[in-house]
C-alpha cells in the first residue's frame, strides 16, 4: 500500500477525533440549555385580564411574561383611524382587522420592535404611540408607520373567555 | 525575542533563592520582565498608561470582590442591595463609588492608551497580535462594563440591558431565540441579572489572563518608542525598567489617583445617571435612555443607521476594523512625527470620535442623526480610504538615524 492511501490507522484517527467530537457538543448542549427560559419562567405563561373597568378612551398595562401588555378601549375616532389607512402607507403592512378580535379592544405586546422600550400612548404623530428611545412612531392599530422599528407592535395569544375578560397566553 | 532580546540577569542571592531558581524560575521570570527588562530611553508620559491600566484593573477586581460580599444579585433584593451597601456597610459608599468611577478612570486611561498607539503607529509589524491583544482586553472591558451596570438594577441598568441584547433580535432568522436565551425568560428579568452577575465576577479574572497575554507579546518585540525607530544599541538606547519606569510610572500613576480621588470624593455620581437611582421598572422607560459616557460613540454609530440589522452590523463594524487597522495602514513609517498628513488626520480623527460621543448623549432626531451619519462615514472612510491612500502619497519627514542620534541632539538642544 502506497502512503497516499488511507490506512487503517488514518481510519482510527477520523473516527476517534469525530467521537470525541460529538462528545463535547453533547457534553456542552446542558450548559447551553441551561440558560433558555426555564419551567417557572414559562409557567408564568398566561393571565386573566377584567375589561370591564376600562372605559372608552382608556388603557391599562399589564405584565405578561415579564413585558408590558397595552390593553385599550379604543375611540370610535381611532377604530376609524385604523381602518382607513391604506395598506400601501405602511412599512409592515397588516389590516386593522387582522391585528384585532373586537375592533373597540386593541390587546398588544408594549415593547418596541426596535430594541424593547416601552412607547408611550397617544403620543407621536399618528395618535398611537411613540417610542422615545430612538423615535419610532405607531398607529392607532399599534402599527409602525416611522422610525427605526422594523415592524408592528406584537399582538399576544388572547381569547375572550366571557363577555368582559379576556385571558392572555 | 528579537531586538530586545537580553539574556537573564538575575543571580540569586540566598540558597533558599537558589532552590526556588531551580524548580520554579518565577523570581527569575519577574526580575528579567519588570525590573531588569531593557526600556527605551525616550519615552515618553504617553507611554505611562500601561501602568495605570494594570492599577485600574487591580482596584476593579479588589473593590468589586469586596462589594460582592455585600450584594444581592436578585432582581427584588439588588437594588435595595446597593442602597444597603451606601449607608450601612462600613466605607460601603466610598467602595462602591470607588469601583463606579473606577470604571471611568478605566476607559479613560484605557482610551488613552489606544490613541497613543494609533498615533505612534504601535500597530505596525511586529506589534501586530500585541495590538490585536488589546483590542480584545477593550472588548472584554466593554462587555464587563456593561454587565456591571446592570447589577444595581436601576432603570438604567435594566432599559440599558434591555435595548442593548435587543441588539441581538436584528439576526436574521435566530435572533429573537438567542435573545430569549440570554435573557433567560420573555424580557430582561432575574435569571438575566444572576448570569449578568456570574459573568461580571468571571470576565476581570479572563482580562487578567488576555493582559498577561499582551505583556508577554510585548516582551517579545520590546517596547515601540516615539520615534518609532526600532532600538539597535541595547546598552546606549535602553534603561532598565526598574528603577528608571517604576519610578517614572509610579509618579503618574500617583497623579491619576489624584483625578480618580476628586470624582470620587467631589463628584461620585457625576458621570452616572440620576435616573439609576430609581428601581428597575418594567413598564416605564426612562425618557431619554443614554450609556455610560465611555459607550457613547459606539451608540451615535448604531442609531445613525436607519436600519436595525444595519445599525448593529456597522456598530460592530466600527470595532472589528480596529483589527485590521495592522493592514490598512499602508506606511512603513510608525511615528506620526514623522508623517505630516497623518499627523493631521489623526488629529481629525480625533475629534470626530469625540465628536460621535457628543452626538451619543443627544437625542435621536433631526439635526444630530444627520451629523452622526456625517461622522460615521468619515470614521470608516479614516480607515479604509484615508489610511491606504497615505502610504502612498505621503512625504515623510526627514528622521534621525537612530535612537540614539534623536537622544544626542535632544541633550544637545537642551544644553544651548
Ligand atoms: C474590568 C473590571 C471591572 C469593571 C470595568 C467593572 C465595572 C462595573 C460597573 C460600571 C458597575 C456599576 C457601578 C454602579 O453604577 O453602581 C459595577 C458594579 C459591580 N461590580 Fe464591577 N467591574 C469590574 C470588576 C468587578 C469584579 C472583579 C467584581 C467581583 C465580583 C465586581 C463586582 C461588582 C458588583 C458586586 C457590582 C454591583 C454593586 C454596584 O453597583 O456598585 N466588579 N462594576
Ligand atoms: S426602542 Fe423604540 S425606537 Fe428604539
Amino acid at each position: 500500500m502506497s502512503s497516499e492511501q488511507p490506512t487503517r490507522r488514518d481510519f482510527i484517527y477520523v473516527a476517534s477525533a469525530a467521537f470525541a467530537g460529538v462528545g463535547a457538543a453533547a457534553a456542552a448542549w446542558p450548559l447551553i440549555d441551561e440558560m433558555n427560559p426555564d419551567a417557572s419562567v414559562l409557567a408564568l405563561a398566561s393571565i386573566e385580564v377584567d375589561l370591564s373597568p376600562i372605559d372608552t378612551g382608556q388603557s391599562i398595562t399589564i405584565q405578561w411574561r415579564g413585558k408590558p401588555v397595552f390593553v385599550r378601549h379604543r375611540t370610535r375616532e381611532e377604530i376609524a383611524e385604523a381602518e382607513s389607512v391604506p395598506l400601501d402607507d405602511l412599512p409592515d403592512p397588516q389590516p386593522d382587522e387582522d391585528r384585532i378580535q373586537r375592533p373597540e379592544w386593541l390587546v398588544m405586546i408594549g415593547s418596541c420592535t426596535h430594541l424593547g422600550c416601552v412607547p408611550l400612548g397617544q403620543k407621536g404623530d399618528f395618535d398611537g404611540w411613540f417610542c422615545p428611545c430612538h423615535g419610532s412612531h405607531y398607529d392607532t392599530s399599534g402599527r409602525i408607520r416611522k422610525g427605526p422599528a422594523p415592524s408592528n407592535l406584537e399582538i399576544p395569544p388572547y381569547q375572550f373567555v366571557s363577555e368582559n375578560r379576556i385571558r392572555i397566553g | 525575542m528579537s531586538e530586545n532580546n537580553h539574556s537573564s540577569s538575575y543571580t540569586p542571592r540566598s540558597a533558599l533563592a537558589k532552590w526556588i531558581d531551580k524548580r520554579l524560575p518565577l523570581p527569575r521570570a519577574l526580575h528579567d520582565n519588570f525590573s531588569s527588562f531593557p526600556t527605551p530611553a525616550n519615552l515618553n508620559f504617553w507611554w505611562t498608561f500601561g501602568g495605570i491600566l494594570t492599577v485600574c484593573l487591580l482596584i476593579q477586581i479588589v473593590t468589586g470582590i469586596v462589594l460582592a460580599m455585600h450584594y444581592t444579585p436578585n432582581s427584588e433584593l439588588a437594588f435595595s442591595s446597593v442602597q444597603h451597601i451606601m449607608r450601612d456597610v462600613n466605607y460601603g459608599w466610598l467602595i462602591r463609588y470607588v469601583h463606579a468611577n473606577g470604571s471611568s478612570m478605566f476607559f479613560l486611561a484605557v482610551y488613552i492608551h489606544i490613541f497613543r498607539g494609533l498615533y505612534y503607529g504601535s500597530y505596525k509589524a511586529p506589534r501586530e497580535l500585541l495590538w490585536m491583544v488589546g483590542v480584545v482586553i477593550y472588548l472584554l472591558m466593554m462587555a464587563t462594563a456593561f454587565m456591571g451596570y446592570v447589577l444595581p438594577w436601576g432603570q438604567m441598568s435594566f432599559w440599558g440591558a434591555t435595548v442593548i441584547t435587543n441588539l441581538f433580535s436584528s439576526i436574521p432568522l435566530v435572533g429573537d431565540a438567542i435573545v430569549s436565551w440570554l435573557w433567560g425568560g420573555f424580557a430582561v428579568g432575574n435569571p438575566t441579572l444572576n448570569r449578568f452577575f456570574a459573568l461580571h465576577y468571571l470576565l476581570p479574572f479572563v482580562i487578567v489572563g488576555v493582559v498577561l497575554l499582551h505583556v508577554w507579546s510585548l516582551h517579545v518585540s520590546g517596547n515601540g518608542n516615539p520615534t518609532g525607530l526600532d532600538v539597535k544599541k541595547v546598552d546606549k538606547e535602553t534603561v532598565p525598567f526598574h528603577p528608571y519606569y517604576t519610578v517614572k510610572d509610579g509618579f503618574v500613576i500617583v497623579m491619576f489617583l489624584l483625578l480618580f480621588a476628586y470624582f470620587v470624593f467631589f463628584h461620585p455620581n457625576l458621570l452616572g445617571h440620576p435616573d439609576n437611582y430609581i428601581e428597575a421598572n418594567p413598564l416605564v422607560t426612562p425618557a431619554h435612555i443614554v450609556p455610560e459616557w465611555y459607550l457613547l460613540p459606539f451608540y451615535a454609530i448604531l442609531r445613525a443607521v436607519p436600519s436595525k440589522l444595519g445599525g448593529v452590523i456597522v456598530m460592530f463594524g466600527a470595532l472589528g476594523v480596529l483589527l485590521l487597522l495592522p493592514w490598512l495602514d499602508t506606511s512603513k513609517i510608525r511615528s506620526a512625527k514623522f508623517r505630516p498628513l497623518y499627523r493631521q488626520f489623526f488629529f481629525i480623527f480625533l475629534l470626530v470620535c469625540l465628536g460621535l460621543g457628543w452626538l451619543g448623549a443627544q437625542p435621536a432626531e433631526g439635526g444630530y442623526v444627520i451629523a452622526a451619519r456625517l461622522l460615521t462615514v468619515y470614521y470608516f472612510a479614516h480607515f479604509f480610504v484615508i489610511l491606504p491612500a497615505l502610504g502612498y502619497i505621503e512625504k515623510p519627514k526627514p528622521m534621525p538615524a537612530s535612537i540614539e542620534e534623536s537622544l544626542e541632539s535632544k541633550t544637545k538642544t537642551e544644553k544651548l
